[in-house]
């Protein structure tokens, strides 16, 4: 059977991967909940991640939101439907272009710089130092970047969708000539509770997936730098991947029915 | 003879078809130094990782003070860690940290100590091993090898440990730097009187901190005996490893 035997060997390969990283994602899970606690740590990392991704969050989301007003104008004033615009731009930025970018902007920083850190740590032996000095590289190293993903991705979507919505609004009331109040009065007219908890939701999935896949190559990493530089790639794409596939999970979990 | 520190029998570990360690068996008594030497590759470094669980070995023992270590759940070992101090081949200093927090380390994670206490006993750590309080607020990074191994062996024994083990202690160090280290190694585990276990491929260094030396070759101890009696151990094995030659029954694989 030489077709199958490559087929099983994939199928096994992969089954085995995803077996080892549940293990992990719940061994670091575990973690979180049981004391002793870093907060030093947690606090360095909620910098991190939240503080320090501000600008490029910021940025990303501004030039979403004033793209997509000049984009739907473009097709809604072919049959006079201009006043959509708003709702367009503060849905799509609420419910999905807020969290995933944030959150691929988030992975590209992020995920990167943690799975080059531990891998850099895995390699000179220090995750080994860790456990001979009793300590437990998963509640010291893992756990802390966990717990800030998961709490600091919602509040940079929350900026995010604020600056986004003002980017829309930007485009529309100084290059569109929109009337200020009507577009902010569009805006606020049919977006619901729902809208940005389905946002805030998906931001917290993703800002535990991107801590997840950066600790997880990282503490795997082996073989000197180019091991590292293999984990932080892997890292990245990994995230950015498995970002989009939840996304449409989450999403058809809120909005399918 | 009272119950040893360390007692290994029959371990055995192997990565895929490469067997490392094919029943390996090793005393080390209480404040006994034992050197373990043995070619690059032999597997000294797979026993060392063993014997600290971060390594699961395939088969056998390893009793820790009379305690079996192998398959010990993770907070069990924890709690066994704290009698062992480590001093690995690249210091293994944690970048992020000061040089006395990385001292402090154990006696802040696992002991619970106050800061301030800690950081004491951190610089009179670093003082034992010969650097004063400035150095205490470098970061790693600024430190020389010799400097860095000097910190690495500062925290081995910054919680007073039971056993103390050292990767290559000397490895990638000049041979004034080693005989400081190696001189600073006998001073730190005679006043701690705790047991030693090193493992190195530099006879100068071996023959300075062990009490007895085992050599490693195919994954077993070949031989093990006190310093004195390896150069009339009439072993071929021995002889040729502690002379350096070439030519002998010991075959480097050149090739992998």
């Amino acid at each position: 059977m030489p077709i199958i035997t490559p087929i099983g060997r994939v199928v096994l390969s992969f089954l085995a991967a995803a077996g080892r990283l549940t293990l992990f994602a719940l061994n670091g899970l575990q973690h979180c909940f049981r004391p002793p606690f870093f907060p030093r740590l947690i606090g360095h990392q909620m910098m991190e991640i939240g503080y320090y991704s501000l600008p490029v969050v910021g940025l990303t989301a501004i030039f979403t939101g004033m793209v997509l007003a000049l984009q739907s104008y473009t097709g809604f004033s072919r049959f006079n439907a201009e006043s959509a615009i708003a709702t367009v731009v503060v849905l799509s930025v609420t419910r999905e272009l807020g969290p995933v970018l944030a959150g691929l902007m988030v992975a590209g920083r992020i995920g990167a710089a943690m799975a080059a850190e531990i891998g850099t740590m895995r390699v000179t032996e220090q995750i080994d130092a860790l456990t001979t000095l009793s300590t437990n590289p998963f509640k010291y190293l893992i756990a802390p970047r966990l717990i800030a993903g998961v709490l600091m991705l919602p509040c940079l979507v929350v900026v995010a969708d604020i600056i986004g919505v003002f980017g829309g609004y930007l485009i529309s009331v100084y290059k569109l000539g929109f009337n200020p109040s009507t577009y902010i009065k569009n805006t606020w007219d049919f977006l619901t509770v729902m809208d940005v908890v389905s946002g805030l939701v998906k931001a917290a999935v993703f800002g535990f997936l991107v801590a997840l896949m950066g600790c997880y190559h990282g503490y795997h990493s082996q073989g000197g730098a180019q091991g590292v530089g293999q984990a932080t790639t892997n890292a990245v794409v990994s995230a950015s991947i498995l970002i989009l596939a939840f996304n449409y999970m989450i999403t058809s979990m809120f909005f399918g029915s | 003879m009272s119950v040893p520190k360390i007692r290994i029998r029959g371990l055995h570990k192997a990565f895929g078809p490469k067997k490392v360690l094919t029943g390996l068996d090793l005393d080390v008594g209480a404040r006994e130094s034992v050197v373990i030497i043995g070619g690059s590759g032999t597997g000294k470094s797979v026993l060392l990782k063993c014997i600290l669980g971060l390594l699961e070995p395939d088969a056998g023992s390893i009793q820790i003070d009379g305690e079996e270590v192998v398959g010990m759940s993770v907070g069990e070992r924890e709690r066994v860690n704290r009698k062992v101090g480590m001093l690995f081949q690249g210091a293994a200093l944690f970048d992020s940290l000061t040089v006395w927090e990385n001292t402090a380390f154990g006696l802040i994670q696992a002991r619970g100590l106050a800061h301030q206490e800690a950081k004491t006993i951190a610089l009179s750590k670093l003082s034992q091993v010969g650097l004063g309080p400035e150095v205490g607020e470098l970061s790693p990074a600024e430190l020389s090898g010799g400097m860095r191994k000097r910190v690495g062996l500062a925290r081995a024994i910054a919680t007073e440990p039971e056993i103390v083990f050292f990767d290559e202690p000397t490895t990638g160090l000049d041979p004034i730097m080693g005989d400081v280290i190696n001189d600073l190694i006998v001073k730190c585990i005679r006043e701690l009187g705790a047991s030693g276990l090193s493992i190195t491929h530099d006879m100068a260094s071996a023959r300075k901190i062990a009490d007895r030396i085992a050599m490693l070759y195919e994954g077993k101890i070949i031989w093990a005996g006190p310093v004195p009696e390896i150069d009339r151990s009439n072993n071929p094995y021995i002889d040729q490893f502690i002379h350096g030659r070439a030519e002998g029954p010991i075959k480097m694989q050149v090739r992998a």
